[in-house]
C-alpha cells in the first residue's frame, strides 16, 4: 500500500487532518503526520519528515502533502522520483483523497492523481 | 580562500545573525511569522557547533555541513532555502583546499539556481533571490574586472544590502508574506535582509 505523510507547520493540524483521513479513507492506510518543530513550536522539521516517510514506507512509495512554506520546501529536498513524490494539492481535500485511494489499492501514481483531484472538487 | 577562511565566515554570520536577530524578528513579525532572527540563530549556532565537531578538511566539505545542519535546525522556510545554497556552493567546490574568487563566483550562481529552484521564485518576487541574485551578478562582474578578492566581495556584500533595501516597495509573491498581498508592500523582506547580513558577514571574513 502507498503511504503518505502530511507536513504542516503545526503538530495539531497535522494530527487532526490525519485523524480526519483516516477515519473517512480507513485506518489500515500506512499515515503519518509530521508536524512542528521538534521543541513544539511551528515549523517544520526534516528529521520528523525523514521518520515519518521511513515509517510508512511499505516499498509501493510514499505521497508527501505539505500545508504551506517551510512544509512545501522541506517536502521539496525530501522527494525522490519513483518512491517519495510531493503532492501540491490542498491540504485536507488532498489528504482524505490520498487515503481514500491508497485505502484502495491505487498505484503511487494513481494516489497522486487522486489526491490532485481534490482541486476540481467545490463546497458548493 | 581555504578552509579556515570560510570557517571564519560562518563565526561572522554567527555573530551578526545574534547581533541583529531582533532586528529579522521585527522585519519578520510585519509580514511573516516574527521567527526569521530566532531561526536563523538557533541554525548557525548548530552550524558552528557541527564545525567544532567535525573539523571539515576542505572549503567544499564545510559548506556542505553548515547546509545540511540548517536544513535539519532551522524550522522554517530559510533553512531548505539557505541549506540549499550552501550545499550547492560546497558541492560546485569540489574536493579543492583553496578556491579563487572567479570560483567563488561559480559557487555562489550555483547557490543562487539551487535556491530558485527549490522555491521556484524570481528577482522582484519580495524574497532572498532579491538580494542574492544581485550579489552573484556583482561578484560575476568584480571577477571579470580582475579585482582583488576583497574588493571583489566588497563589491557583493554591497549589491545585496542594496537589493534587500529595494525590496521595501515591492508586493510578495512568494513566502508567507505572499498572502498579505498589497500590505506586504512598504516592508523590508526578511530573507533579502539576511542574505545581505551573510554578505557583509563575507567581506568581514576577508578583512579579517
Amino acid at each position: 500500500m502507498v503511504g503518505i505523510v502530511l507536513i504542516s507547520h503545526s503538530s495539531g493540524l497535522a494530527e487532526e487532518v490525519a485523524a480526519l483521513a483516516r477515519q473517512i479513507g480507513g485506518a489500515q492506510v500506512p499515515l503519518a503526520a509530521a508536524g512542528g518543530t521538534e521543541d513544539g513550536g511551528l515549523g517544520t522539521s526534516p528529521d520528523r519528515v525523514t521518520a515519518a516517510i521511513e515509517e510508512v514506507n511499505r516499498g509501493e512509495g510514499v505521497v508527501l502533502i505539505p500545508d504551506l512554506g517551510s512544509s512545501v520546501l522541506t517536502a521539496r529536498l525530501l522527494e525522490s522520483p519513483g518512491d517519495v513524490v510531493l503532492a501540491d494539492v490542498p491540504f485536507v481535500e488532498g489528504a482524505i483523497s490520498a487515503v481514500v485511494a491508497a485505502g484502495g489499492g491505487a498505484s503511487l501514481a494513481g494516489v497522486l492523481a487522486a489526491a490532485e483531484e481534490a482541486w476540481q472538487v467545490r463546497k458548493l | 580562500m581555504n578552509t579556515e577562511f570560510f570557517a571564519a565566515w560562518i563565526d561572522e554570520i554567527a555573530a551578526v545573525v545574534r547581533a541583529r536577530r531582533d532586528h529579522l524578528t521585527q522585519l519578520d513579525a510585519a509580514i511573516g511569522d516574527a521567527d526569521h532572527g530566532a531561526n536563523l540563530d538557533r541554525g548557525f549556532t548548530a552550524a558552528r557547533e557541527a564545525l567544532t565537531g567535525a573539523s571539515p578538511r576542505t572549503p567544499g566539505a564545510l559548506l556542505v555541513l553548515v547546509g545540511t545542519t540548517l536544513i535539519r535546525k532551522v524550522g522554517g522556510a530559510s533553512g531548505p532555502l539557505y541549506g540549499t545554497a550552501f550545499r550547492e556552493m560546497g558541492k560546485a567546490f569540489g574536493e579543492a583546499a583553496e578556491v579563487s574568487p572567479a570560483e567563488l563566483s561559480t559557487a555562489l550562481d550555483a547557490a543562487l539556481a539551487g535556491v530558485r529552484r527549490l522555491g521556484a521564485a524570481a528577482e522582484g518576487d519580495k524574497t532572498m533571490v532579491d538580494a542574492l541574485a544581485p550579489a552573484a551578478k556583482a561578484l560575476a562582474q568584480a571577477v571579470r574586472d580582475g579585482l582583488k578578492a576583497e574588493e571583489a566581495l566588497e563589491a557583493a556584500a554591497a549589491a545585496a544590502e542594496e537589493g534587500a533595501g529595494a525590496t521595501v516597495p515591492l508586493q510578495a509573491r512568494k513566502g508567507r508574506a505572499s498572502y498579505l498581498g498589497p500590505r506586504s508592500v512598504g516592508h523590508e523582506d526578511p530573507g533579502a535582509a539576511s542574505t545581505a547580513l551573510l554578505f557583509g558577514a563575507l567581506r568581514a571574513a576577508a578583512s579579517r
